[in-house]
């Protein structure tokens, strides 16, 4: 009874404050915002949105975090079509294809402009912003968690062999490993060989090598675009790896199957690893207790003139049919992002690295990158920026993506159970990812990329 | 004379009906008359539009070597799952019938794996059955080699039917003893002071008496394995390597899904309804007439 009555009170004072409140203090305006990172991430994004709420009174962004990437394009299409979409949604890098053509969005570059708001795009690292810009140049979403791959290497097996400094050519990195397994290693170098790892495999050694993965300019040029990976450099690595997994100085690291590469790692088990930036601060936390490790931008072929390497992560998209005032808020929450302040928030509290040019700067000149915990992410900055990025090294932009690396797990797999050789494993990737862009080209037809 | 309970009005009938109509209607003829909409067209993923393309759809799947892997897939799976559930249940059941010492325990636990979602349980066997951390590192250790379901098919495909298996002997077990224990008392003390030994019993008396049981379950378990099978798949092994465990309900969902092939999964869907429908079919054309109803 007495709680019907508090209710009851506070329901009234409620009703009374508001009355009174709204000529004078207007409610913030609340706007959704969707993303796809969970655990320690998903927490700092809570934070991030804590601070952008705490920094003004106007708007009120309510961040939800919907598990994984996949998730929250497959709820955030679920949620389109049912007329109840969020303002902001992240989206991971390979769904950019799929968001430029969805219809379903409004392009950051205007909206930034319509709500008075200065980007300089070219403070974007161009590595970053060219992934995802139109072919044109236009920016329809803003990079928000960044990362690159890197090679981590322990720093005490190679002392064993006599060596100080990282492998930089697949050669050396051939013979360290051998090297490595004579010196007593179980391990030298774990590799996983899921869908997931295309991007360090196929995606980042292709962009470095200025290998192209499709026609057209990578897709950026055409729905008509078509894989021939089966046609470079590409075909020479997987069989190196293939050798030397033959030879046991590659071991396949997986959760399934008892550890992850990243755990090989940190324990000291495996002595080479590729993967994001973004597990740089997994390692330090995870590692072996005295272990000495450091990272290394990904090794290139002899007389391979260097490139940059792609960027990982995902974007925030600004979706279509929201009120001019939700619009206002969404603005003003990517221009709290943008700010360096955030980026050297962002990056301290997780692996990803800063997207601008000014961010960079800010984190450099605050010592960021001198001290122990976070000394080395600036290599993959290095590897970002590399060089200027080619029509090649841009970026990915092909449909349903995913499924293409799902393909690409499948017959990585194929290949190394020794069920198929290396050249027919991916001319069966390209044929297969063929189908898959051809069905996406039916689904869209007399539609162009932007 | 006979007595009738009948209603005065047929509208009265009607109207007692109408909300369990209503539920078909909205979650299982609405939805599927949806699917095969979808299936005959190219759906875009945000809602922009569609176009009608036929049977094309269906055509590109049944000509996709890929889906023919994955419909045998299903198929092995289906039937190992199925007699290896069936079998290990029926001889659970019919060791506690006997009432050994601690049967009325195991009557308890043997149904308590049915209760677990299958991702949980999927979690459990990951684990036990990975063969670097978990109990098969210890066979892996003494032969070496010898599980390594992250590269060979055949052993992935094994670790998702012992999952699927476990789960559904709990399943199977409830009913079997439902079945048994209905079997009159008299009958079996009657063989046995015959002179016939348990076996014996088993295969002419308790055997053809839960025939109905037999064939229900069959068709359960077919039809489950079919459809329940995703949880499981998903965790353990995402229908690697090589698609040796990408049973046709995983593929719908990653096509569907992670790929947003909408139309596509629509199609797959479809025909996996009619193997269903087929499969039950055949059952119980074939294997009914071996039934004996009391």
């Amino acid at each position: 009874m007495i709680i019907v009555k508090r209710g009851l009170t506070a329901l009234a004072a409620g009703a009374l404050s508001t009355a009174l409140a709204v000529p004078a203090l207007a409610e913030p305006v609340k706007f959704d915002f969707w993303f796809g990172l969970s655990g320690d991430l998903a927490r700092v994004v809570d934070t991030l949105c804590k601070n952008f709420n705490a920094s003004q009174t106007d708007y009120e962004v309510v961040c939800t975090s919907q598990g994984n990437y996949d998730a929250t394009l497959q709820n955030t299409i679920a949620a389109f079509r049912a007329g109840k979409q969020p303002t902001v949604v992240q989206v991971y890098d390979v769904g950019t294809a799929t968001m430029m053509l969805s219809g379903a969005y409004k392009p950051a570059d205007k909206l930034m402009e319509e709500n008075g708001y200065k980007i300089d795009y070219s403070d974007y690292f161009p590595g970053i912003a060219r992934y995802y810009a139109t072919s044109k140049g236009e920016m329809l979403s803003f990079p928000f968690n960044s990362s690159t791959a890197l090679m981590y290497w322990n720093k005490d097996a190679f002392a064993k062999i006599g060596k100080t400094e990282a492998p930089k050519t697949w050669e050396d990195v051939g013979a360290d490993l051998k090297a490595l397994k004579d010196a007593g290693y179980d391990c030298p170098m774990a590799i996983n060989i899921s869908g997931n790892e295309s991007w360090q495999l196929m995606e980042q050694f292709s962009a470095i090598h200025n290998q192209p993965i499709a026609t057209k300019n990578n897709g950026y040029d055409g729905l008509d675009a078509r894989l021939e990976m089966n046609k470079t450099k590409f075909v020479q690595y997987v069989t190196d790896l293939k050798k030397w997994y033959d030879g046991g100085l590659i071991k396949i690291k997986s959760k399934d199957l008892g550890q992850d590469m990243v755990q090989a790692f940190a324990t000291g088990t495996c002595q080479v690893i590729m993967t994001s930036v973004g597990d740089h601060g997994t390692v330090g936390k995870t590692q072996k207790e005295g272990m000495h490790w450091d990272v290394a931008e990904l090794p290139v072929y002899a007389g391979t003139e260097r490139k940059n390497s792609l960027v990982g992560g995902a974007s925030l998209w600004v979706l279509s049919g929201k009120s001019d005032a939700e619009y206002k808020g969404a603005a003003a929450f990517l221009n709290f992002i943008h700010d360096p302040k955030t980026a050297l928030f962002w990056s301290t509290n997780t692996g990803y690295i800063p997207v601008t040019k000014s961010g960079f700067e800010y984190m450099k000149s605050s010592g960021f990158y001198d001290k122990a915990p976070y000394k080395g992410r600036e290599v993959a900055i290095e590897s970002l920026t590399a060089s200027e990025p080619t029509e090649i090294t841009r970026g990915i932009r092909l449909g349903n993506f995913t499924q293409i690396r799902a393909e690409f797990g499948t017959q990585m797999q194929a290949i190394f159970a020794n069920k198929v050789s290396v050249q027919d494993g991916v001319d069966a990737l390209v044929k297969n990812g063929n189908a898959i862009l051809d069905r996406f080209q039916q689904t869209y037809p007399n539609k162009t990329l932007p | 004379m006979e007595k009738r309970v009948t209603f005065g009005k047929w509208t009265i009938g009607i109207l007692f009906a109408v909300p369990q109509l209503i539920l078909i209607f909205t979650f299982f003829y609405w939805p599927a008359g949806q699917a095969v909409y979808w299936s005959l067209t190219l759906q875009q993923p945000w809602g922009g539009g569609n176009i009608w393309v036929g049977l094309d759809n269906f055509r590109s799947i049944l000509a996709n070597a890929d889906y023919w892997n994955s419909i045998t897939a299903s198929l092995v799976f289906a039937g190992v799952s199925t007699g290896l559930a069936m079998v290990i249940a029926l001889v659970l059941a019919t060791l506690t019938d006997r009432q050994l010492a601690g049967s009325r325990l195991y009557r308890v636990v043997l149904i308590w794996p049915y209760g677990i979602a299958a991702p949980a349980l999927a979690m459990a066997f990951r684990f036990i059955l990975a063969p670097e951390a978990g109990f098969m590192a210890a066979v892996n250790k003494f032969w070496p080699g010898f599980w390594d379901p992250g590269l060979n098919g055949a052993d992935a495909m094994a670790s998702v039917i012992i999952a699927f298996s476990w789960k559904y002997v709990g399943y199977n077990f409830i009913f079997f003893l439902a079945a048994l224990q209905a079997i009159p008392r008299s009958l079996i003390e009657a063989a046995a002071m015959d002179g016939s030994g348990v076996v014996r019993r088993f295969r002419d008396i308790q055997f053809p008496l839960i025939t109905p049981t037999i064939f229900f379950l069959l068709v359960i378990n077919i039809t489950e394995s079919f459809q329940d099978s995703f949880g499981i798949v998903d965790i353990m092994t995402a229908g690697g390597p090589a698609n040796a465990t990408n049973l046709m309900v995983y593929k719908i969902y990653s096509d569907g899904f992670k790929g947003l092939d909408y139309s596509g999964a629509a199609a797959q869907s479809i025909i996996l309804m009619l193997l269903i429908i087929a499969l039950t079919i055949v059952q119980f054309r074939f294997i009914e007439r071996r039934v004996h109803y009391r």
